[in-house]
């Protein structure tokens, strides 16, 4: 599903984020990618949603080379992604089923069907009930189960989050965690970026350590 | 998508940028309000030339030529002039009127009718009123036609009395260009306001187009809802600016209407007519719609997700 291929990545500033990074991720893993802050965990995943572009070094996804999606493709390849974020990234004007909503609108998919996996979404979440309220009139947690829900609202097959967690206290750490077991375990390819290392204990999935740019525990499914 | 989800899904965003705007008005309008103070100058000058040209579309129009013949002259003489000028191929018709039927024209018309009987006999001449036909009707045709006239035996006086109504007539073709060039500024001015306004707009809603093209808008996705409320500036701005229009009218019109009486006439203001109207919204609303355009592609382009 995701192969690395000797990934540099130098941004604008002169930091070389990403120095020489190999690894794959099959179609139906869920791996976890730690290491401290600025050790590169974010910029894979920046790569992986065409945020940012390697420097050098190839970056595959489903079998698509990122080098030959022009920008004109990237939104079309977006749509195929669910994308998760530390800090929700919620529109704070529109209700919960619109921000759910949104990728959907977006690909033009018909209001009635819309309404009908939005609903699915938020079920999947437990937000149902919330549909109609504002994003500020949830509790973080429930802020980050609305990221949840539209990420995954379009069926992708890949999800990709970065500190899913990181604002949350434990508890709700650990729910939001299991949520993307379910999604896993119904055969999306889960990738996570998180330093939390107590939570990662608690679930059989394969993990990658990072540190300045490198890989620093490669795993066996390294290339 | 079938053509009715796709204006739906557009009518749902036209209506969602009203709301917006519904939700914060004053600097919405504010813009609105500079649109119109633009577009009512030229649109103000404009309804008073089409007044101009509507109080002067019954002045005697065209190259006529009045020719005043010597006194006395026979009828005869008269007549026999009158058929030598039509024979000329750069005269449509001549009109004849003799001193008898000037001396009672002049008697109805000028209220000096006790006056006129004081007089022994007719102190006005014979006239031909000779009219150039459409090819020699230029100031250099009625030129030469005074010209020939002047020197044939028996005439007095030629006279092209309706030089000036040929004058004002140019003079309003040149307001009309000035009006034409001032809206033209003004209509870049237009453009430059909505334009930094949407721009403005863009600025305070970028994390929003950030979250939108991260989950995979295109630029023209992000693009309609600013395009939509462009519509809506040069619409507010068009109806104020005829709002305003309106009030300047009326608040002429009574002056005017004194003015004309004191010549004598009936002459009323027109307002802005119907047609001039809806043009002058549909051009709000185009050029309002550019300048949302020029800003819209050019800013939504430049953001994207860090």
């Amino acid at each position: 599903m995701i192969r690395f291929d000797q990934v540099h990545k130098r941004y604008a500033n002169g930091r070389e984020a990403l120095s020489g990074v190999s690894f794959s991720i099959e179609t139906g893993e869920m791996v976890f990618l730690t290491g401290h802050s600025g050790a590169g965990k974010s910029t894979i995943l920046k790569l992986i949603a065409l945020i940012e572009r390697p420097s050098r070094g190839q970056v595959v996804i489903g079998n698509q080379n990122t080098a030959g999606i022009q920008a004109r493709g990237i939104p079309e390849f977006r749509r195929r992604l669910g994308v998760v974020f530390q800090d929700h990234k919620l529109l704070h004007d529109r209700p919960i089923a619109e921000n759910v909503g949104l990728p959907l609108i977006i690909a033009d998919v018909s209001r009635r069907e819309i309404d009908k996996r939005v609903r699915a979404a938020l079920d999947q979440v437990g937000l149902l009930g919330k549909a109609n309220c504002l994003p500020l009139e949830l509790s973080t947690g429930e802020q980050q189960r609305v990221g949840i829900a539209r990420a995954v609202v379009g069926k992708p097959q890949l999800l990709i989050a970065d500190e899913p967690t990181g604002n949350l206290d434990p508890d709700l750490a650990l729910e939001v965690m299991r949520l993307f077991k379910r999604f896993n375990e119904v055969g999306v390819t889960v990738v996570i970026a998180t330093h939390d290392l107590h939570l990662i204990d608690r679930f059989d999935a394969r993990t990658m350590s990072f540190r300045e740019g490198r890989v620093l525990v490669p795993d066996a499914q390294t290339p | 998508m079938s053509p009715r989800a796709w204006a739906g899904r557009h009518a749902q965003t036209l209506v969602g940028s009203l709301g917006r705007i519904v939700r914060q008005p004053l600097g919405a309008l504010m813009t609105m309000a500079v649109i119109a103070v633009a577009l009512v100058l030229p649109l103000f000058l404009e309804v008073m030339l089409e007044n101009a040209r509507a109080a002067t579309a019954n002045l005697p129009q065209g190259f006529d030529v009045s020719v005043y013949l010597q006194k006395p002259t026979p009828s005869a003489r008269t007549r026999a002039l009158a058929e030598q000028l039509r024979a000329r191929s750069d005269v449509a018709s001549v009109h004849v009127v003799t001193a008898d039927e000037a001396l009672d024209e002049f008697r109805r018309s000028s209220g000096f009718g006790q006056a006129l009987d004081a007089l022994s006999d007719n102190p006005l001449p014979d006239t031909l009123i000779v009219t150039p036909t459409p090819a020699a009707s230029t100031p250099e045709g009625s030129q030469r036609l005074q010209q020939v006239i002047a020197a044939l035996p028996d005439v007095e006086t030629v006279q092209a009395d309706n030089e000036w109504v040929q004058r004002l007539s140019a003079l309003l073709d040149l307001l009309r260009r000035v009006i034409e060039l001032i809206g033209g500024l003004l209509g870049l001015g237009v453009l430059a306001v909505v334009g930094n306004t949407i721009r403005l707009d863009i600025m305070n809603r970028r994390s929003e187009i950030e979250v939108m093209k991260l989950v995979g808008a295109t630029d023209s996705f992000a693009r309609r809802p600013f395009l939509y409320s462009g519509i809506w500036y040069g619409l507010g701005g068009g109806a104020m600016s005829l709002i305003a229009v309106a009030v300047a009218i009326h608040l002429v019109s009574g002056p005017v209407a004194h003015l004309a009486s004191l010549y004598g006439s009936s002459f009323k203001l027109m307002g802005v007519r119907l047609k001039l109207g809806i043009g002058v919204l549909a051009l709000a609303v185009d050029l309002s719609w550019l300048g949302s355009w020029l800003a819209a592609t050019r800013h939504i382009h430049e953001i994207e997700p860090t």
